[in-house]
């Protein structure tokens, strides 16, 4: 594909976050009425690399050219928008205080004056018919009183209003996840209703079927890179689901040690005994990002619905928003969570305590000169293993671990495995949601999650890949 | 039928509703033009206070030093604007700017608005004290009897702030430009993906507030007829009550302005309700204090109402 | 990191460092005299901003924006409570001061229990509950001001080798609570509240409990400050606890606490408050007015946190 006759066009665009590659050399190029689907697994890098298109993020390295004019610095989300570039985000970024009528004036800096609140409502609502008739939505309703999938319906549509600025390219991330069936094939239909007509779309979405029976194209992506490029009738559900795993994880993985899951005792039980853990058990929660797997860690820390006979530590995996204490010391970061055992007649013992962080220092070999340093000073892995330290040194006999190694690198994670196994062993047990296969054949027992249920239990002998993303992955939208 | 959220609007003119029947129950004398116009006075200062918080309240701030500005504004009122008043308006422009400035730097900054306008009540008592070491200063003669102004059958009060809340009412709620400063207190992230600056944003709606914090001081030296630094100490904990009890939350862009100025009503007749019940002037601001609670409990019921509805 | 560069990084030495300078500015200026007399009168006013500054510091700490406003009032209501209870009688010394604590641990009660009931901010919550309060107080301690009884007055006052009975007093307090934050589990749990308050949920703490505790400390706290207050000035006035509102925020921000919460410190609000003294005190040597010492403090507190906002931005 010559450039001219490309709507935007990335070359070797590269993007890091800190030490976390995000983006490692992305070409990539769409035409003018083309829909590309791009897919790939939870990290694989789409988000970022929309958020680049939109000139939320700039790249590392590389360059964003649209209409043959090259952006290797200047691609800002205003020359996103004087081009024409729209993007429909997972977070919704409607404001919620606001009309539906006044959230597309937000998008749209020429709806001023007098009687513009009747051309925005003319605006928005005319898309909104146009793309989901009998949406039910009303010009005046605030956002924050519609349900989510209507939200997600307006704010799809707003991305497709017109006023001065032409409209070249409309990037959806994950349109369809509050969807139900029928409003998902109307953007559907919608999509190739406007590609037709010349506009370009990309669509990223973890449903399968409408990527395969919309796109006119397929990219996968995986750790950061492209990995295949094809049209979209070359793929068939299957070949799509091999291309995002890994080959070598494909065939089952022989396991040392079989787990019989009947004879342990329970510490973990929920209501409805569809779930249940076993002391010294390694239970794995597998299935895409964000379809109950945290929730049902949430469930079972504050013991709602679920019997728990154990004390329970937590290791977050978003450490920002769940696990570090920033302004804190390594060394207090690691001790919190075992006060009780460190104090006597109600004051922590100070020298108990760095006795404590030390050990773990060792143990896990947290690679700093002094426990003393701030938390900050380490890198992201070291700061994992810092909340590892946490949760391992507790009194805790049930490990809830929430996707714990995003961002870390191999030789940590293969350190903290043999801790795991050896923690299990000794009859600890560990509730284990990750979003990578590899870590699941560490485990005994796996549940996968899909929509917020449980739709498979695999155990370690059955366990492969394609089994997991088979129940992960549904035929088309619920 | 009735919602939950059609009751939250309606709150603030019930509580407005019941505080007023109440003291008319009580001293029926007060139904007349001029017990009104005596009980409502003091109405139309805090009302633009009010205003004036309810604006930086818009993009999730809070000024701590409205009441300080007030004063001081009283006190340039009744001294540098009698003596010439082009240098009079020209200060009290340039004190507009500053808290345009002050706006800007708080977004740029991302500084707490609290310490920040903290940090200024400081400085604006202490202009205001150089200006008027104790009360004194005379009021220019325009504000007197603008203030004074006897209007038709309706009270001054009560025009004044029926007219300040419907035209503020108007403009945040219903144009253009309103939109986007709620937007700046609903979503941050998602006006500045559409290309709008936030630093923009907060210093105009900071500058708005210095505006309406100008005006309250002046209506108010009309009324007091002399300037004094501390006349308007109060005020700060006066216009986020009110803009509180006028249905405003401290953050999402949720504001009402009419709502605004109906919790400065409120606030302003429950002192005179009290002293009508013969309950002594001790439990004015008590009263007050009791009309925010029982407002922010009926709101928090109705809200899980709405909630448990849903 | 060496101990030295360590401490360089705290806020709290520059302000004893700035409180020296001042006070070296102004018996300079003075020729050396009065400079005894200034620092023992700087640690007797300086000894009540502290009192309720550990307070504010507290509810500072326990997590972004939370702040107590009810604080002036809580002073007012237990120094009018315990000079009405006490009655200048020495016999019901002790009487009056339950009465007194028992008055600000309850406004204390009432803060936790708006904010978690009626799940409004705290700013909003304590300001409320201030306009009671401040009422209950005036309307209690109506009619003549009651002297403090000879006892209360005498330790108020008292000086031991010209150093205030209450200072020593407020040191020890000091000490004891900078231990209860190092080395007791409410200690962490407010610091790590403050931070993440969801974190510490996860971590085992109870983030509940400790906002509950910080609430009536800080209450208890603003209780003793009007005691102590109302011993020194020779009784309780209605407006006794006004300028503690601004005060008490102000040595709380300079003094290096975090406003975002999770970060506590406690020499560092015996550092702001001497230096807030002794400042006016300078400027009253120079001459200077009122204002100009208004606007200097505004302008210190302003130019403080653009400082500090920068130091944690730039990490």
């Amino acid at each position: 594909m010559s450039d001219h006759t490309s709507t935007i066009r990335l070359d070797g665009v590269e993007k890091s976050f800190g030490a976390v590659r995000a983006l490692a050399g992305v070409t990539l190029a769409i035409a003018p009425g083309e829909c590309l689907g791009l897919v790939g697994h939870n990290g694989a890098g789409k988000s970022t690399l929309m958020h680049l298109l939109a000139g939320t993020l700039s790249p590392s390295a590389g360059s964003i050219s649209i209409g043959g004019e090259t952006h290797s610095g200047g691609w800002t989300t205003a020359a996103a928008q004087t081009h024409g570039v729209r993007c429909v985000f997972q977070e919704l970024s409607l404001c919620p205080n606001l009309t539906v009528a006044e959230n597309a004036r937000v998008l749209h800096a020429s709806l001023r004056g007098i009687g513009w609140k009747a051309r925005a409502s003319a605006l928005i609502m005319e898309k909104l018919n146009q793309i989901f008739p009998k949406h039910g939505i009303h010009a005046d309703d605030e956002v924050a009183d519609l349900a989510i999938g209507k939200r997600q319906m307006v704010e799809i549509a707003r991305a497709f209003t017109v006023t001065e600025q032409p409209l070249s390219l409309v990037i959806l991330d994950e349109p369809t996840s509050s969807l139900d069936a029928i409003t998902a094939k109307q953007l559907l239909e919608h999509v190739k209703r406007e590609t037709a007509r010349g506009l370009s779309i990309i669509l990223i979405s973890h449903i399968l079927g409408e990527v395969l029976s919309t796109a006119h194209r397929i990219v996968v992506m995986k750790d950061a890179k492209v990995v295949a490029d094809k049209p979209g009738a070359k793929f068939s559900r299957d070949s799509l689901v091999e291309a995002m795993g890994s080959e070598h994880h494909t065939a089952k993985i022989a396991k040392a040690k079989a787990a019989q899951t009947a004879a342990r005792e329970m510490v973990i039980e929920t209501a409805g005994k569809s779930f249940h853990v076993g002391k010294g058990e390694i239970v794995g929660l597998a299935g895409l990002a964000a379809n109950g797997q945290t929730a049902m860690l949430m469930r079972i820390f504050s013991g709602r619905e679920c019997k728990v006979s154990a004390p329970i530590a937590f290791i977050a995996g978003d450490r920002q928003s769940d696990g570090i204490f920033n302004l804190w010391s390594i060394a207090r970061n690691a001790t919190v969570r075992s006060y009780g055992a460190l104090s006597k007649r109600g004051l922590i013992s100070l020298s108990k305590e760095a006795e404590l962080a030390e050990t773990w220092k060792e143990k896990l070999a947290i690679r700093t000169p002094d426990m003393e340093n701030a938390i900050l000073t380490l890198s992201g892995g070291n700061q994992q293993k810092t909340l590892f330290a946490r949760a391992l040194s507790s009194d805790a006999g049930i490990i809830l671990m929430d996707d714990p190694m995003r961002g870390v690198d191999v030789g940590t994670k293969q350190e903290v495995y043999g801790l795991i196994h050896e923690q299990a062993a000794e009859g600890r047990s560990f509730v284990w949601y990750t979003t990578e296969f590899e870590e699941l054949t560490h485990c005994d027992r796996v549940y996968v999650f899909r929509n917020g249920a449980v739709t498979a239990e695999l155990l370690s002998d059955d366990l492969t890949e394609q089994r997991v993303l088979q129940a992960s992955f549904a035929e088309k939208a619920a | 039928m009735i919602n939950a959220k059609m009751l939250r609007q309606a709150l603030p003119f019930l509580s407005l509703a019941v505080v007023l029947v109440a003291t008319f129950i009580i001293q029926p004398r007060t139904m007349s033009y001029f017990g009104l116009n005596l009980m409502l006075q003091y109405a139309v200062p805090i009302a633009l206070a009010t205003i004036a918080q309810m604006f930086v309240i818009t993009c999730n701030d809070l000024d701590l030093s409205i009441g300080p500005f007030v004063g001081l504004v009283s006190c340039i009122g009744a001294t540098l604007l009698l003596d010439n008043p082009v240098m009079g308006v020209a200060a009290l422009v340039a004190l507009i700017l500053v808290y345009a400035a002050v706006g800007g730097l708080i977004q740029a900054r991302n500084l707490p608005s609290i310490v920040v306008t903290l940090g200024l009540a400081f400085i604006w008592l202490g202009i205001a004290v150089l200006i008027l070491p104790s009360p004194g200063g005379k009021a220019p003669q325009w504000l007197k009897s603008l203030m004074a102004l006897q209007t038709p059958i309706i009270p001054f009060p009560i025009i004044a702030a029926v007219v300040i809340g419907l035209v503020i009412q108007f403009a945040l709620m219903k144009t253009s430009l309103g939109v986007i400063a709620r937007g700046a207190g609903g979503n941050p992230v998602a006006l500045t993906r559409a290309g709008w600056s936030m630093f923009k944003t907060k210093a105009i709606l900071f500058g708005i507030a210095g505006f309406f914090g100008v005006l309250s001081g002046l209506s108010l030296l009309g009324l007091t007829t002399s300037g004094d630094a501390h006349i308007a100490d109060r005020y700060t904990l006066y216009s986020i009550a009110g803009v509180i009890l006028g249905g405003g939350n401290f953050i999402g862009g949720r504001v009402s302005p009419m709502g605004a100025v109906i919790g400065a009503l409120t606030l302003a007749l429950a002192g005179s309700f009290l002293i009508f019940l013969r309950i002594s002037p001790d439990w004015q601001i008590g009263a007050q204090g009791a009309i925010l609670i029982i407002v922010l409990a009926l709101r928090a019921l109705v809200t899980r109402g709405g909630q448990v509805a849903a | 990191m060496t101990r030295v560069t360590r401490l360089a990084r705290e806020a709290w030495p520059w302000t004893f460092l700035a409180a020296f300078a001042v006070w070296l500015a102004t018996i300079t200026y003075t020729g050396g005299q009065g400079s005894g007399a200034i620092l023992t009168a700087a640690l007797s006013f300086a000894t009540f901003s502290v009192i309720v500054g550990l307070g504010q510091m507290l509810v500072f700490t326990s997590g972004p924006g939370n702040v107590d406003l009810s604080i002036p009032a809580t002073i007012t209501l237990a120094g009018v409570v315990a000079m009405k209870v006490m009655d200048t009688d020495n016999a019901r010394l002790l009487i009056g001061i339950a009465a007194a604590l028992g008055a600000a641990f309850t406004v204390g009660l009432a803060n936790y229990a708006l904010i978690r009931v009626l799940r409004i901010p705290p700013i909003i919550a304590t300001l409320s509950s201030s306009f009671l309060v401040l009422s209950t107080a005036i309307s209690y301690g109506r009619g003549i001001r009651i002297k403090p009884p000879p006892l209360l007055a005498d330790f108020a006052t008292a000086r031991i080798m010209g150093v205030p009975l209450v200072a020593i007093f407020t040191v020890i307090l000091s000490i004891i609570l900078a231990q209860i934050l190092l080395r007791t589990v409410y200690g962490r749990s407010l610091l790590a509240t403050g931070q993440n308050a969801r974190a510490a949920w996860l971590s085992g703490l109870d983030p509940e409990r400790t906002r509950l505790i910080t609430y009536v400390a800080s209450a208890l706290l603003a209780g003793v400050a009007g005691l102590c207050l109302s011993g020194f000035s020779g009784g309780a006035a209605l407006n006794m606890g006004e300028e503690f509102l601004l005060a008490s925020i102000a040595v709380v921000v300079i003094g290096g606490t975090s406003v975002a919460g999770g970060k506590a410190s406690v020499p560092g609000i015996w550092g702001a408050a001497l230096f807030m003294y002794l400042l006016v005190s300078m400027l009253n040597t120079f001459g200077a007015s009122a204002g100009i010492r208004l606007i200097l403090t505004g302008v210190i507190i302003i130019a403080v946190i653009v400082a500090a906002t920068r130091d944690t931005g730039g990490r």
